[in-house]
């Protein structure tokens, strides 16, 4: 089983990675990449920052999805109106002015049942799902620290609610959860020390804590090998105070800065495939990791976006 | 813009740490907000002197190693002296350190305002609050503010500096303590206690129960029920502590540092952060930005150097190595890199003017060539920051 047929056909992928690792770039490349692919792809963001929509170069979205970019769709998840749409589609019962302030009311069952906002989340995203409004729903979803809470709020609920409408409503939740032929999770993050340890311990708890499977790891940032080991000796020979001084001479102006800045990558280079070494010994064997290059880029947007999409197909060999 | 914040600014991160009880750091997550926190504690003991705990929320193993210790615990440990001599350093003071435990916390929290110990147990018991306590991800928010509050009381500390837990939302944590007091003298909650009182039903709360009933069944409102009447009892305890939590962080000896890198997501979390602060009038003493770009990469006469130095790669190589074919690809491979980090270095630049004028400090740390793993570490990145 590769993961390059699994990835694009499942149905439901959350993203996740410890904060400012490029979750969102991911899941927005990674939409971009499907929708390439001819699919009708809803990608969905869990904080209502509207970081998605700006790598698409679009205003942000609302609960309702609309089209930023040709085959893909775009919503923001608000647990209050999930909730309201899920007591019109479930309960029948029209909200508006019935059980008066429903945010208040809302809140107050959000705090006091834990799992109930998540519950709402991960239910939403496992409506289109079901409906198959979409043929693949990405979900930018939370950091790493409350995605397992996250996804196992289906099953903390039913162990706590025995009967009543929820339980029976986690139950066709849990059954696409659990199917790894429709949902799976990547985890992405960079080749530096916390982020590959959280992913180590992530998946460890993602196996043992919910019923979802691992799909694979994104290592984004990863820098170029700048040389081979012939070009990095030659490279020190450059950096002998007199070579260098001769260069300078040549060039017109002090290389030092130069050669430095070489350095500077090299060591960082050398340091993050440390780390990488250790995410793939930490993994379980056979998971899949796919290297997304460091973008030198002035900006993030469509550009980005769309170079993103590239290197992930390559890296699942599209 | 100095003039702006007043003359008893702080100008450098070491006056800022002398001058206040409390330093809150706080920040997107993954941009080294713990070691920061403990790096900035350390140097305050070796620069400073006096009683200093780092409070942190990081389970991580590594940081306990840097302090020296085999793991940290909810109860505060001292640093020995000896670890501080491993990296040629003398503390003038004691470092203390200790790490949030959610679930120990709120124990100890439920202890301390139970009226008796039936009711203790009793809640101790209940499933929702073995839920809440353990899982509940607002909850850490919570209880982070408490155990801060209740150390700053006992008052046996010249200086606290808190690592906050990674939130969805970096904000979650400043309105948690509000939050818990407006949920326990919420009117839904009366509501909800009621017919457990008597077997009255108050006519506004019908409507609620009805959907309530319909969504969740009625065992796990029977169970949400006890959990509150439960706790009503220590409900007047909890308010007066959160309303006291909230004051305490926007007491004058209170500041914030944010903690970020200049990457795109956390320095727009950062920036939304600052301004958050400013609009609760919270004091926002220092900005630190991680692993930001050196300087010299942004010279526009290096630039222009590195790209003539591209072109003439062959002439520039020319019997300087005893490879000149492999001189003049890495001379390109050279050239190349420094412009691509240039670009980085650039735009690190521009966010980080963005950012400059919030806090009274902003400062920066360089990319280190390795990942800080002893007290020597915490020191040198403590030195970046502190002058």
């Amino acid at each position: 089983m590769s993961a390059t047929v699994d990835l694009l056909d499942l149905k439901l992928i959350f993203v996740t990675g410890k904060g400012g690792v490029g979750k969102t770039t991911v899941a927005a490349g990674l939409a971009q990449l499907a929708a390439e692919h001819g699919k009708r792809v809803l990608v969905c963001e869990t904080d209502a920052k509207g970081d998605v929509t700006a790598l698409f170069e679009a205003p942000p979205t609302d609960f309702t999805p609309r089209e930023i970019a040709p085959g893909i769709w775009s919503m923001s998840m608000d647990t209050e109106a999930s909730l309201r749409e899920y007591l019109k589609l479930h309960l029948r019962i029209p909200v508006v002015g019935r059980i008066g302030p429903l945010a208040k009311a809302f809140d107050f069952v959000a705090t006091a049942a834990p799992g109930v906002r998540e519950i709402l989340t991960v239910g939403k995203f496992c409506w289109e799902v079901k409906e198959r409004h979409y043929d693949l729903v990405v979900v930018d979803a939370a950091a790493t620290g409350h995605i397992v809470g996250q996804l196992a709020a289906p099953q903390a609920i039913n162990d706590l609610v025995k009967v009543g409408l929820i339980r029976s409503q986690t139950d066709w939740m849990l059954e696409i959860l659990s199917d790894p032929l429709q949902t799976g999770l990547l985890a992405v993050c960079t080749p530096e020390e916390m982020p590959v340890n959280e992913t180590i311990e992530l998946a460890t708890r993602i196996r043992e804590e919910t019923t979802v499977r691992m799909s694979g790891v994104v290592v984004n940032r990863v820098l170029p090998e700048l040389f081979g080991q012939r070009e990095e000796e030659i490279f020190e020979q450059l950096r002998e105070p007199e070579t260098e001084e001769v260069l300078s001479g040549r060039a017109g102006g002090s290389v030092a800065p130069v050669l430095e800045a070489a350095r500077l990558a090299v060591t960082l280079r050398r340091t993050r495939s440390t780390h990488l070494q250790h995410l793939q010994a930490g993994l379980p064997a056979g998971m899949p990791v796919l290297l997304l290059p460091y973008l030198f880029a002035r900006s993030f947007g469509a550009r980005t976006t769309r170079q993103v999409a590239h290197a992930l197909g390559e890296e699942l060999g599209l | 813009m100095t003039a702006a914040k007043g003359a008893d600014a702080a100008k450098t991160v070491a006056q800022l740490l002398a001058a206040k009880d409390i330093v809150i750091a706080c920040g997107p997550g993954g941009v080294g907000k713990t070691t920061t926190a403990a790096a900035l504690a350390a140097t305050a003991v070796v620069e400073q002197g006096g009683r200093v705990l780092v409070l942190t929320v990081d389970p991580a193993r590594r940081l306990a190693d840097a302090l020296g210790l085999k793991g940290i615990g909810n109860d505060e440990v001292r640093i020995p002296d000896e670890v501080f001599a491993t990296a040629g350093a003398h503390p003038r003071g004691e470092l203390w350190a200790a790490m949030l435990d959610t679930k120990q916390s709120w124990d100890d929290l439920i202890a301390a305002h139970a009226p008796d110990e039936e009711t203790r147990e009793h809640i101790l018991a209940n499933p929702l609050y073995q839920n809440i306590s353990a899982r509940f991800v607002q909850s850490h928010d919570y209880i982070a503010m408490e155990r801060l509050y209740e150390i700053h009381t006992e008052g046996k500390y010249d200086l606290v500096v808190v690592d906050t837990p990674p939130t969805r939302n970096a904000l979650d944590f400043l309105d948690a303590p509000q939050r818990m007091a407006d949920f326990f003298s919420s009117r839904l909650l009366r509501w909800l206690i009621v017919p457990y009182r008597s077997r009255l039903v108050n006519v506004a709360a019908r409507p609620f129960y009805q959907v309530a009933d319909r969504i969740l069944g009625t065992q796990f409102l029977a169970d949400i029920s006890e959990f509150f009447i439960l706790f009503q009892s220590m409900y007047s305890g909890f308010v007066e502590r959160a309303e006291a939590v909230t004051r305490l962080l926007s007491d004058r000896r209170t500041t914030f540092m944010v903690v970020s890198t200049l990457e795109a997501t956390p320095v727009r979390e950062a920036e939304f952060f600052s301004s958050e602060l400013a609009a609760r009038k919270l004091h926002l003493g220092a900005i630190v930005l991680n692993k930001v770009m050196p300087e010299y990469l942004r010279d526009a006469k290096t630039d222009k150097l590195a790209q003539s130095m591209e072109k003439q790669s062959a002439e520039l190589a020319r019997g300087l190595t005893d490879d000149p074919a492999v001189a003049t690809r890495v001379i390109v491979e050279v050239a190349e890199s420094f412009q691509n980090f240039g670009v980085v270095a650039r735009r690190e630049a521009e966010q980080m003017a963005e950012l400059r004028g919030a806090p009274d400090v902003l400062v920066t740390v360089p990319f280190f060539d390795a990942d800080i793993y002893d007290m020597g570490g915490l020191l040198r990145l403590g030195a970046q920051v502190w002058d």
